[in-house]
């Protein structure tokens, strides 16, 4: 949608339904996952049909969020490989944090803290997932040690990543006039402008 | 086999409040099974009264060829199974058969349990059985990982874990579990876990008087002593007996995993979450500036204005 004819492309529809594919799969995972990681949270298990059901159903889900996971990763991993001027927005991170940042060192499509939580995701993707297929009993039992050393990195690996999430999703509503480029994905030049000043240059032109 | 409602629970998987507990252990106090392993001859009848009380019929299978161990392994359906080994004594020259009845160990403080995730599937009464409740159990196969000793089976048939329940429907009703009724030499005993140390320490005697300077009790402290004990002839080296844990504890991993990291984690995930909250409230949001707004509307007037003057332009 676009309410103002220019405003600015910032997902195509793809982009949008790969990240809600891997937004959904990550939001079940955690709901299944918080159940059997803490007895607070078993009763959680109630949404995917009782105790078992949970256990079956969560590693498949798993597998289908590593997938699109991985196809997301492969379509922005360019646009987040850290530079100069991210290192320099990350000094400054504590005036953004403080809710200031017209000071703040010009920035591409994302931010230093939006490359380095995009890097953070990247590692707890690759170690929740080896550390997941080897604690999978349904289909094999690699030795104990083994099981016991992922069990627990699989908790640390799911925790770090769900706290990076509570982040994004923080940063995406603090920061506002963000959640529509997700949604339908356009933002407004003001916005661009603002955020990601480097990006609203190459995209429109404008040097101002 | 029991409810809450024997009212003596001990502990209780994934549970953080107590369990019926008022019951003291009926008849006094903890119980133990003593297997005096010098007195096994091998005979499996304790494999058979356990799969008769159970009710439980293993495959026939052909695996054991070539070895007395059968079946060679603990599974859903065979809860015990004996152990035999050929142990060469280099100091006395002599060949020992050494043969050790394997089952759950009822740890005092069962890795099983403490790594178990659903509430109620696997319980301990104040005597000290340790017993799993499969309508509660989920399939996840965590007590396999938690327990030290490598007991629990996962049923491929139902997906539901079982190990020996120390016949706690027997003992429940004052009666002994099915393989001590059943041995044919006293090799199996039961009773209060005091009365069976004392027991063991008798045999123990003998046994040295015998020849055997390290006979000893196998009753582990690394997981709070078991409720099911070994009298050894060699208790300084357990791992001759088909690799009985010379040192069983439940593993660091285990610990990490279900102990401190649940707190950490649940209290960094929550100071996320409200702290992202009281961010919001007393920062205020990140909004679009209202300069960068305005100049941009200013650049909308200017280009319709443009192409207004444009479309004139072109009229004749």
């Amino acid at each position: 949608m676009r309410r103002n004819p220019r405003d600015l492309q910032r997902y195509n529809a793809s982009e949008r339904a790969n990240h809600w594919i891997v937004g959904i799969c990550f939001i079940l995972l955690a709901l299944s996952g918080l159940a059997f990681f803490h007895p607070a949270f078993f009763p959680l298990t109630a949404l995917f049909g009782g105790g078992p059901w949970t256990r079956i159903l969560h590693p498949y889900i798993g597998v289908v969020m590593a997938l699109f996971f991985v196809l997301m990763a492969l379509r922005f991993w360019r646009l987040n490989v850290i530079e100069r001027r991210d290192i320099e927005w990350l000094k400054n991170v504590d005036k953004m944090v403080d809710g200031n940042d017209h000071n703040m060192p010009e920035q591409g499509k994302y931010n230093g803290g939006q490359k380095v939580l995009f890097w953070g995701l990247v590692i707890g993707m690759a170690v929740i997932l080896v550390t997941g297929v080897l604690m999978w009993r349904a289909w094999w039992a690699p030795p104990i040690t083994v099981i016991r050393v992922a069990s627990v990195l699989h908790a640390v690996a799911a925790v770090w990543m769900i706290g990076l999430i509570i982040l994004h999703v923080y940063a995406a509503i603090w920061t506002r006039g963000t959640i529509r480029a997700m949604l339908y994905g356009t933002v407004t030049r003001a916005w661009a402008k603002q955020h990601h000043r480097g990006w609203y240059r190459k995209v429109t032109g404008d040097d101002s | 086999m029991s409810s809450l409602q024997s009212l003596d629970i001990k502990r209780r998987s994934a549970t953080t409040t107590p369990s019926p507990s008022i019951r003291e252990a009926h008849g006094g106090g903890e119980v133990a099974k003593l297997i005096d392993v010098s007195k096994c001859i091998g005979c499996k009848a304790c494999q058979t009264a356990c799969m008769e009380w159970n009710d439980l019929r293993d495959d026939v299978g052909t695996a054991a060829a070539g070895v007395y161990d059968n079946p060679t392994d603990l599974t859903e359906h065979s809860w015990t199974v004996m152990r035999f080994t050929e142990y060469e004594n280099e100091a006395t020259g002599n060949l020992e058969w050494l043969i050790r009845k394997d089952g759950c160990m009822h740890c005092e403080d069962p890795g099983c349990l403490k790594a178990c995730p659903s509430p109620g599937a696997i319980v301990q009464y104040a005597n000290g059985i340790v017993d799993f409740q499969e309508e509660h159990c989920v399939g996840c196969g965590y007590c396999v990982t938690g327990c030290p000793f490598n007991v629990p089976r996962i049923s491929k048939k139902d997906h539901k874990a079982y190990k020996c329940t120390l016949c706690s429907d027997r003992v429940a009703v004052g009666q002994e579990p099915a393989c001590v009724k059943t041995c044919p030499t006293g090799a199996i005993m039961f009773g209060t876990k005091k009365a069976m140390k004392d027991q063991a320490a008798e045999r123990i005697e003998d046994l040295k008087e015998r020849g055997f300077a390290q006979a000893g009790l196998y009753d582990p402290a690394g997981v709070g002593g078991t409720h099911v004990m070994y009298v050894l002839h060699h208790a300084d080296t357990p791992s001759i007996y088909h690799g009985l844990p010379n040192d069983p504890k439940i593993s660091p991993m285990v610990s990490l995993w279900k102990g401190v990291s649940k707190p950490l984690a649940m209290a960094a995930l929550g100071v996320a979450a409200v702290g992202s909250l009281f961010h919001y409230i007393t920062k205020g949001p990140n909004d679009v500036s209202k300069d960068l707004e305005d100049e941009m509307e200013r650049k909308d007037e200017e280009a319709e204005a443009r192409a207004r003057a444009a479309t004139q332009e072109d009229r004749p």
